[in-house]
């Protein structure tokens, strides 16, 4: 048994109804208890999606289970043929249907639609959501794209002459992180590179469609997590090379631009010269410098952790202090990514570990998931979003793609803003003796008086936290005992204190922090001015 | 106070006899574990452990809407293969992470195993382990179990066999005197509002169940009136009765009349006459009228359609058709406990289709032919029918909401409105 108290990953049927929910035509027939039907609201709340996920569930009860459970699952799946009529079906168990051991393959076997049945054997105790995903996918390719293989031996035939090369697009899936605008993004970096798209799969696709996947010369996989197993039975099968770099940050784009060009034949020279993002100048800037060595931990799944890191060194200027991830499966890809930062890798799915980590690391920016983002909020640390799991805000109306040079100018945009603050740090530290910047002082824009409400800027935080539990239901968090724990040992002489409050007040919590870690490291009781300055001193960077 | 003790009103020997149409097909429902999510706000001290599988885990995270950045009293033992294999070391491993959990959060007093589906169908033993484990760990901590399973409930199910779990650890009632059980999760604000409205009419000792600290449980004794607040509790009612509770029979306290209803229940039991009742109750009847007033002419007459999501349905469906005049085009129920929802049948207009139970398919071709105004349903559902221009309601804000009392009957009469203004509001 684990101790969990959130999990980055779903159970691997969740993986299946992710590979369903994106393709059109396909009908998941899931034997699965009542309650497990709560997983449609990923789709329909945190994705809004308009349509109910194509899944039907027997939702077996308690008193089902010493009758005919495989009766039920019968029932369900010629009513579920009969209404939806799809042009293939895949089934399976979620881990409770899968204790009960009706085997809905064989079953639904039996029922001799005239259309394709593909079981998904998902062992629900040992996997989870993405390896979940990554099988159905492969399990989807393998029966649907199989019978169309060359005969084992037979070369892939020329390109015709005349004829533009193209590919497919492996990996995007329902719930994806900004997979719908990677798509756009890469489908139009590849156009104007002269190379078509033959199939976008899982999502977009149908069953037809995956049948013909054979047709295009080479694979895209743009999430290795998802892809990567049916891109390589594809090569095997139909000799279809494959892409290794996955388009993340511009010189990772410049990569793939190089790579796919390889496979396609053609001169990159012309698009790598034309093509920009703003990035580059952007983090060239004179206003940038403020970016320069923040310190970054970074979490997510692999190839958004490992592609974030790249960005965060080479492309903006920060130092990555940890790289981590919850897709075991990528461990030896994370573990090569990190020696390149010289930082441990950390390669888990507790989040509680995660936490401790960045206590440990004090960042000043994270880089994760939905949970580092709850972690940050805790320890008041900047935090952006850049790997599933997400929450519905990250599923944005507007064009916000991660992959390609558009998607790189998003990314800027995104981890910049959270620190922007940093640069006016900056400007106060400079000005930090004028009286404009006293703790007290009220906005200029607020107009006269500097009569300020210290007890305002406490306030705030806290009424965000009401109006969030009111928003949602969830009653306020006990954030007294998340600060208690950070309570020092060490006391704060009253001129030390006096020094502390004027630091301008955003920054003055982390002063707080450092200075006490650093004289209860260093055994000091009594914090004095000295000692605050000793503490300055020591974590400057 | 004098004691005026009434016989207990029985259950309805009548109960108006109703169609209901009885479906069983897919579901479209949380499981029972989705209570912990309320009752662990509710429970100030108490931890929920669920023994489950990472589906359940995935459940309350995605229930609770990954909302809460503290550390929620709230986990899961994920079972692992291992654990299927031989049950001993399940046993082991449980006690391994109870351990675990209770080392690191020692302001835990009361902790409750919480059943899934995979513990159940296993046959993990868990009022067992719960045994074991306080043995263990008292007097420090009280350690019970109870069943969230979704093969055993749905959605508000959960909270009944939380609290029917908590009854046998309820103190005796010392003394002859009647007190008030109250009985269902409330908002703390709409508990003070009865309990001054309690007060006021000379009624008590009165007390709540779940209270907010596990270390104040109400006491019970065959003194003790029980009344519902919540309609989903058939299992905790038993429970209470067997320790010689008496239950009031009474309509649900939403909206004025429910609410009236309710408090006149108790004040029937405890004697009060009813020019005290009428004086006591009158400004708040009066005041609560008012403020419905502006949602009439908003929700007068419009359609609504009910998905069978928290039990809450029935009353819902009385207060919106005799307060708001809404038309009730069907009213779906998971479950319809005839007895303890008498009083409120006996007030739904006549003729109203009933369904207990779902088959959702059949259910979602029945409202896109109905076409209602505006639809009560559960998440999943929500998005899609809006999509295909059906107003809805998520079931869901109608649990977490405090909606009822006097106080609150405008309130939830907005919760109607809203969607609909919404819908009027938007041209694009
Ligand atoms: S329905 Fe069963 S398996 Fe699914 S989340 Fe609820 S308890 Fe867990
Ligand atoms: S509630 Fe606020 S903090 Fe929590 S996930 Fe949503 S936006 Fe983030």
């Amino acid at each position: 048994m684990q101790l969990t108290v959130w999990t980055y990953e779903g159970p691997p049927h969740v993986g299946a109804m992710r590979i369903a929910t994106g393709m059109e035509g396909l009908h998941y027939v899931l034997h699965a208890p009542q309650g497990d039907t709560y997983a449609d609201l990923l789709f329909t709340m945190i994705e809004r999606r308009n349509k109910r996920p194509p899944v039907t569930y027997t939702t077996f009860a308690a008193r089902d289970l010493g009758r005919d459970t495989a009766e039920l699952f019968m029932t369900a799946a010629r009513d579920a043929y009969a209404r939806f009529q799809p042009q293939a079906m895949i089934v399976g168990a979620s881990c409770t249907g899968s204790l009960i051991q009706d085997d809905p393959g064989g079953l639904a076997k039996s029922l001799g639609f005239p259309i394709p049945v593909i079981a998904i054997d998902l062992p629900a105790y040992q996997r989870k959501e993405n390896w979940g995903a990554a099988e159905t996918f492969y399990q989807l390719v393998r029966a649907l794209a199989g019978p169309n293989a060359p005969a084992p031996g037979t070369k892939r035939p020329e390109r015709a002459a005349g004829v533009r090369p193209s590919c497919n697009l492996l990996g995007p899936t329902a719930l994806g992180f900004r997979h719908r605008d990677d798509i756009t993004e890469i489908t139009g970096l590849l156009g104007k590179l002269g190379i078509d798209v033959n199939v976008v799969a899982p999502m977009g696709s149908t069953p037809a469609d995956i049948a013909r996947l054979g047709d295009a010369d080479f694979n895209v996989v743009m999430y290795p997590e998802i892809a990567g197993q049916a891109a390589s039975w594809l090569h095997r099968i139909f000799h279809q090379p494959f892409t290794k770099t996955v388009p993340i940050g511009v010189s990772a784009t410049r990569d793939f631009i190089q790579e796919v060009t390889a496979l396609a034949g053609i001169d990159p020279a012309p698009m790598l010269q034309a093509s920009s993002s703003r990035l580059p100048w952007y983090s060239h800037s004179v206003d940038s410098t403020y970016l320069t060595n923040k310190r970054v931990f970074i979490f997510g799944d692999a190839t958004h952790a490992i592609a974030a890191a790249r960005i965060a060194s080479e492309e903006l200027g920060f130092k990555v202090v940890g790289l981590g991830s919850y897709s075991r499966e990528f461990g030896r890809e994370l573990r090569e990514a990190a020696k390149r930062y010289d930082v441990e890798p950390l390669i888990t799915d507790d989040y509680l570990e995660v936490e401790a980590k960045v206590a440990e690391l004090h960042p000043e920016l994270v880089l994760g998931t939905q949970m580092e983002r709850h972690i940050a909020k805790r320890l008041g640390v900047p935090c952006a979003v850049i790997s599933a799991p997400v929450h519905v805000q990250d599923f944005p109306a507007r064009y916000a793609p991660q992959m390609g040079f558009e998607g790189a100018n998003v990314i800027f945009d995104t981890w910049v803003h959270p620190l922007m603050m940093g640069l006016e740090e900056h400007l106060l530290t400079m000005f930090k003796d004028d009286f404009e910047f006293k703790d007290g002082a009220m906005p200029s824009h607020l107009g006269t008086g500097h009569a300020a409400p210290v007890a305002e800027a406490v306030a705030a935080p806290a009424a965000a936290v009401a109006t969030e539990s009111v928003a949602t239901g969830v009653a306020a968090p006990d954030i007294a005992s998340a600060t208690a724990v950070a309570a020092a040992a060490a006391v704060w002489a009253p001129e030390a204190e006096k020094e502390l409050q004027k630091i301008p007040f955003f920054v003055r919590g982390k002063a707080r922090r450092n200075t006490e870690r650093f004289a209860n490291e260093n055994g000091v009781a009594t914090i004095t001015v000295e000692t605050l300055y000793d503490a300055k001193a020591h974590f400057a960077r | 106070m004098t004691v005026h003790v009434q016989p207990c009103a029985a259950p309805a020997e009548d109960p108006v006899s109703r169609a209901v149409r009885t479906e069983s097909g897919q579901r479209e429902v949380f499981c029972g574990l989705t209570g912990i999510v309320w009752l662990h706000r509710k429970i100030q001290d108490a931890f929920f452990l669920v023994v489950g599988s990472r589906t359940c885990a995935h459940l309350i995270q995605s229930a609770a809407g990954v909302m809460i950045f503290a550390e929620p009293r709230f986990g899961t033992a994920i079972m692992e293969e291992k654990d299927l294999a031989g049950l001993t070391d399940a046993n082991d491993e449980l006690d391994r992470i109870v351990t675990q959990l209770l080392t690191r959060r020692p302001d835990i007093k009361l902790l409750f195993l919480v059943g899934s589906c995979p513990s159940e169908v296993i046959k993990l033993d868990l009022s067992r382990a719960a045994l074991r484990l306080s043995q263990r760990f008292s007097p420090g901590v009280r350690i019970l179990n109870y069943s969230g399973s979704g093969i055993e409930t749905t959605f508000t199910q959960g909270e009944d066999s939380c609290l029917a779990s908590l009854v046998p650890a309820l103190p005796a009632a010392q003394d002859e005197t009647s007190s008030l059980l109250v009985i269902g999760s409330l908002a703390d604000v709409v508990e003070d509002q009865f309990m001054r409205m309690f007060d006021a009419l000379g009624i008590g000792p009165v007390q709540f169940f779940p209270p907010r600290k596990s270390t104040a449980l109400p006491s019970v004794g065959p003194n003790t009136k029980i009344l519902m607040a919540q309609p989903f509790l058939p299992d905790t009612v038993r429970a209470l009765q067997e320790r010689g509770a008496k239950r009031l029979a009474a309509p649900f306290p939403l909206g004025v009349e429910g609410t009236t209803g309710w408090l006149r229940a108790a004040a029937d039991a405890f004697g009060i006459d009813a020019a005290t009742f009428d004086r006591v109750t009158e400004p708040n009847r009066v005041r609560a009228e008012r403020a419905l007033g502006a949602y009439k002419a908003e929700l007068g007459g419009r359609r609504i359609f009910f998905f069978p999501d928290s039990q809450l349905e029935i009353p819902l469906a009385r207060f919106l058709a005799r307060e708001l005049s809404m038309q009730l085009v069907e009213v779906g129920t998971p479950y319809l406990h005839r007895e303890h929802l008498a009083e409120e049948l006996k007030l739904l207009p006549a003729g109203v289709a009933l369904t207990e139970g779902q088959d959702v398919d059949l259910q979602l071709d029945r409202c896109r032919l109905a076409r209602p105004d505006i639809a009560v349903c559960g998440l999943g559902l929500a998005n899609p029918l809006e999509a295909e221009g059906i107003t809805t309601k998520w079931s869901i804000e109608l649990v977490f909401t405090p909606i009822q009392g006097y106080e609150q009957a405008a309130d939830l009469a907005e919760l109607f409105a809203r969607p609909l203004v919404r819908r009027a509001k938007l041209v694009a």
